[in-house]
């Protein structure tokens, strides 16, 4: 395949000396413009094997939605997402999971949330009795397997959706916010399952708004202001020495406006 | 005329004591009402489902056709419906009109719209909610339906129930079409309706009594069913 990148992740300066992990997906130019506002507009991005990408920026700056964009739940309105070389198809979203802000629960038991997952991706039997014993171990479940799944706590609720998705043994997981509202301990039980699904060798692409999150769980940052993708790289560089000024000003917690903004106007540039 | 107590008093003791006329109407009733609701869900749950979970071109049309196909008249379907059997009708051969069965084809008419429309509702409601998830697994059409029938399933309940009330307590179809024929087609509504112009009104009430015992029932039902669905959070 042709290197048409336009942005690396590692973006050219930081980049490790060994060589970069090969390309799983790319967005080209990706822009959704419903009405012609345009809420995303021309992301370049691309995502590489393995690694931990930690999608970060302000409320209403298009993460969510660039999220479903590369997970194919919407159609850009121009631009491509590219999945393995090829454009995103149904048969590339099914290598892909998603976990939502808001855990979706089936208004079954646990373990048949499991289930219905497998069951639509065509596994069954001992396999799909396997995976489901196995994601409820590692959920730590187990107990509450015979429960409404929508009885159980924002936690279980948010560990479950996670170990459904990791279930179906996805290449790449997209996870919008799935912290977003838990307490300490969920939120360590929820990093611990994402931390063993990366050491599987699972892509993780990953909406936060906690610097200390981005900086435990990521290795690439990529930030986003007013639907365009303003900076990128390595985890620990973009978090100590942003070089955008929206990406500086949100992590010092400053309110940045594009059209008031300019570089001299940061303190530290 | 005599007074409405010694009256009731007659029904009540009808009713305790089982009368073999009475029995038989019930059994009508509730076998033709029965079969209608069970026909109307296999048609209504359904499209119902496939409206409220698909988008497709002329969607908005269906949704508001089924919404007023909701309130059709009883006695037009009757009508209609007979003019369908009778011996001059493009149905005449089959020789369905006077016979439950005409019955139950005027009451699956009345039915399957109510059915259908609640179902749209209840199917659209639960599909605004799962909708990114079943896209994001990759349900196929077919599944989704299926999940999300099932996972509506206690709402469905309901909207079979709003059904059979409606049907159960019908009387402008089936007496067109069924004629009211004693032993044959002669139902609860059907007989009350009867008797109380003939002036047999212990008949007439027993049967009354007996139709508000099964709403009632048929409505705790329902609430005991919500209320434990509600507990398990599958309402």
């Amino acid at each position: 395949m042709p290197d048409v990148c336009l942005k690396t992740i590692e973006g050219g300066r930081a980049t490790p000396a060994s060589a970069p992990a090969p390309l799983l997906m790319q967005a080209r130019g990706v822009s959704f413009r419903p009405q012609g506002k345009p809420l995303v507009d021309g992301i370049d991005l691309d995502i590489r094997e393995g690694r931990r990408l930690i999608v970060m920026g302000s409320n209403g700056a298009g993460k969510s939605l660039l999220m479903r964009l590369l997970h194919g739940l919407i159609a850009p309105t121009s631009g491509e997402v590219v999945w393995r070389g090829k454009p995103l198809d149904r048969a590339a979203m099914r290598e892909q999971a998603m976990v939502f802000q808001r855990p979706v629960m089936l208004r079954r038991s646990v373990i048949a949330n499991l289930q219905f997952a497998l069951a639509v991706r065509g596994i069954g039997g001992a396999e799909r009795r396997r995976r489901v014993e196995e994601a409820l171990e590692q959920a730590r479940l187990g107990d509450l397997a015979k429960r409404p799944a929508r009885v159980l706590s924002g936690g279980e609720q948010q560990r479950l959706a996670l170990a459904r998705a990791l279930a179906c043994t996805p290449r790449l997981l997209f996870l919008d916010e799935p912290t977003a509202s838990l307490d300490p301990a969920s939120t360590l039980a929820i990093e611990n399952l994402i931390s063993t699904a990366h050491a599987r060798g699972i892509t993780i692409v990953m909406i936060t708004h906690d610097k200390g999150q981005a900086r435990r769980l990521g290795d690439d940052i990529a930030f986003l202001h007013a639907g365009r993708l303003v900076e990128t790289g390595p985890a620990a560089r973009v978090l100590e020495t942003p070089s955008s000024g929206a990406a500086r000003a949100w992590l010092e917690g400053r309110l940045y406006l594009d059209d008031l903004s300019s570089p001299h106007t940061s303190p530290t540039p | 005329m005599q007074d409405f107590a010694t009256t009731l008093g007659n029904a009540i003791g009808l009713i305790l004591l089982g009368d073999a006329d009475l029995i038989e109407i019930i059994a009508l009733s509730l076998r033709v009402t029965l079969s209608a609701v069970v026909i109307a869900c296999l048609i209504g749950l359904p499209l119902g489902a496939l409206v409220g979970a698909f988008r497709f071109p002329g969607r908005a049309a269906v949704t508001v056709l089924l919404n007023a196909l909701m309130g059709l008249p009883p006695v037009v379907v009757g009508l209609v419906v007979y003019l369908m059997l009778s011996a001059a009708g493009p149905l005449g051969p089959l020789r369905l009109l006077y016979t439950p069965t005409a019955m139950i084809i005027a009451q699956t008419i009345l039915v399957t719209p109510i059915v259908a429309a609640l179902t749209r509702q209840v199917i659209e409601d639960l599909h605004s909610e799962y909708a990114e998830q079943f896209a994001s697994l990759g349900v196929g059409p077919l599944d989704r339906v299926a999940a999300l029938l099932w996972d509506a399933r206690y709402s469905l309940l309901t909207v079979a129930l709003a059904g059979f009330g409606r049907a159960v307590a019908e009387v402008g179809a089936v007496i067109i079409v069924g004629g009211n024929i004693n032993h044959v087609t002669r139902v609860m509504t059907t007989t009350i309706a009867l008797e109380t112009s003939k002036g047999n009104l212990e008949l007439a009430l027993a049967l009354g009594v007996v139709l508000l015992a099964i709403a009632v029932i048929v409505n705790a039902a329902v609430m005991a069913l919500r209320a434990s669905a509600v507990r398990s959070a599958y309402a």
